[in-house]
């Protein structure tokens, strides 16, 4: 189930299961449904009697993380930064790697960015993978009592809708200015890549200001690799009018997403598509690869969907069951023409 | 890739999906789709050019080890004596012919040509 749950289902179930899910997907983002071929092939791979699958050979992709160093501390291991990527490179045999802070927002790296950059530095002189610095725009945090400018859940209850928009306007322009200060001093300290995660977390402002910035970044710096991981399948029109070269942003699904990405300069997009957790996970997983399949099919510039826990058709659970996340992981790769995980 | 426990999530992914970092040539795939924006296949089949081997090996473990070690860009097993780190990658732009952030800031510091 979308929440980890083990569950038996007769075949009839599987295949009804199936249909819905692909249905559902493409009513609500306007995108084809999954061929009978590509839906026999779910199919099948939820008859392989294995606790564990994996893509064909010569079908591998490469993985890409977010929140990369901050994994061990989420199972409470206390372990350096430096030997998290290690172990990554060494005995995870991951093909990139990710440095973050705990508290994982730009706003948050601001403060102590001189710190993030002697790490970052250091663990470049002794790694081979690619690296990433990551966190995520979090305009959230701009928001009174944490932040400078008035706050919208206060604001959009009491009917004050011109005020709200203001205020997430001037977050956009906090935010665009940290993110673009932070993101340069790591590129200047050599890391391989920036990662924009949880992108349009609080909503369509949010997703804005992760276009600005990816726009004056690769102005600044016309060969660093921007990753924009997003926060759910579709954009939430919080402040519901902020467009992006004349599209409006609120709604937009990852198809759509991914070609603003691009326009923005973006170099590898990562679509989020939120899993049902009192669904089956073959419901999900059709879902889910209804909505990437079209991505992938738009874009010209490489896709690394997110599955991790609740996105992707990963169970909506701490501790996946791996016979579940594996299956998600073979079928998106294989039906969706995926670049990366 | 997302949250989770690493073992719900990274190494299943490594393991059902991934290239397989320096036990292959995934972070050679990776660093074409990050520097030059190119779709997997399209990666695949430049890394395996300029290795010389067929897109199938380039994720083969054993041949990938050989040949890591014969073109000393870092193997995944620590060889004493051999290239690693900042080594294996200034050797990893030539191979590629790519730039390398890291490897070019590492050169201006150090006072090396670029």
């Amino acid at each position: 189930m979308g929440d980890g749950a083990f569950v038996e289902m007769t075949e009839s179930e599987l295949r009804r299961d199936l249909e819905e899910g692909t249905r559902q997907a493409a009513q609500r983002a306007r995108v084809a449904p999954l061929s009978e071929g590509e839906l026999n092939h779910l199919f099948d791979i939820y008859l392989i009697p294995a606790k564990f699958v994996g893509v064909e050979l010569g079908k591998e992709i490469v993985l890409s993380l977010d929140g990369g160093t901050v994994k061990p501390k989420n199972i409470g291991v206390h372990l350096g930064r430096t030997q998290t990527v290690q172990l990554f490179e060494r005995m995870l045999g991951y093909d990139t790697m990710e440095l973050g802070h705990v508290d994982y927002s730009w706003k948050q790296v601001k403060p102590i960015i001189s710190w993030e950059q002697h790490d970052l530095e250091q663990i470049l002189l002794v790694t081979t993978i690619p690296l990433f610095y990551g966190a995520m725009p979090n305009l959230g945090l701009y928001t009174q009592p944490d932040g400078p400018v008035p706050n919208p859940a206060d604001l959009i209850p009491q009917g004050k809708i011109a005020e709200s928009r203001t205020a997430m306007e001037e977050a956009i322009e906090h935010a665009v200015r940290d993110m673009v200060f932070c993101a340069s001093k790591l590129y200047e300290s050599g890391a391989d890549g920036i990662n924009l995660d949880t992108t349009g977390g609080a909503g369509d402002h949010d997703f804005l200001a992760a276009l600005k910035v990816t726009e004056i970044l690769k102005k600044k710096y016309p060969e660093m690799c921007i990753e924009m991981g997003m926060a759910g399948e579709f954009v939430l029109g919080t402040h519901g009018e902020v467009a992006y070269q004349g599209v409006r942003l609120a709604g937009l699904y990852p198809h759509e997403q991914v070609k603003l990405a691009e326009k923005a300069g973006v170099t590898i997009f990562g679509p989020a598509i939120t899993t049902n957790s009192s669904k089956s996970h073959a419901w999900n997983l059709s879902r889910v690869a209804t909505f990437v399949k079209a991505c992938v099919q738009n874009a010209s510039i490489p896709v690394h969907v997110n599955l991790g826990m609740g996105v992707g058709a990963a169970p909506m659970v701490n501790n996946g069951p791996s016979d579940a996340t594996s299956r998600s992981a073979k079928a998106l790769v294989e039906i969706c023409r995926l670049d990366g995980l | 890739m997302g949250t989770g426990d690493p073992v719900g999530i990274a190494v299943t992914h490594a393991i059902a999906a991934g290239m397989g970092g320096m036990r292959t040539a995934g972070d050679l795939v990776a660093r074409m789709q990050m520097t030059q924006g190119m779709k997997i296949r399209e990666a695949k089949k430049y890394v395996a050019e300029k290795l010389g081997i067929s897109i199938q090996e380039i994720a083969d473990p054993v041949r990938m080890n050989e040949l890591r070690a014969d073109l000393n860009i870092g193997t995944v097993t620590q060889v004493p004596e051999a290239a690693k780190g900042i080594e294996t990658k200034i050797r990893i732009s030539e191979l590629l012919g790519i730039k390398i952030n890291g490897v070019d800031r590492f050169k201006q510091r150090a006072g090396l040509k670029l």
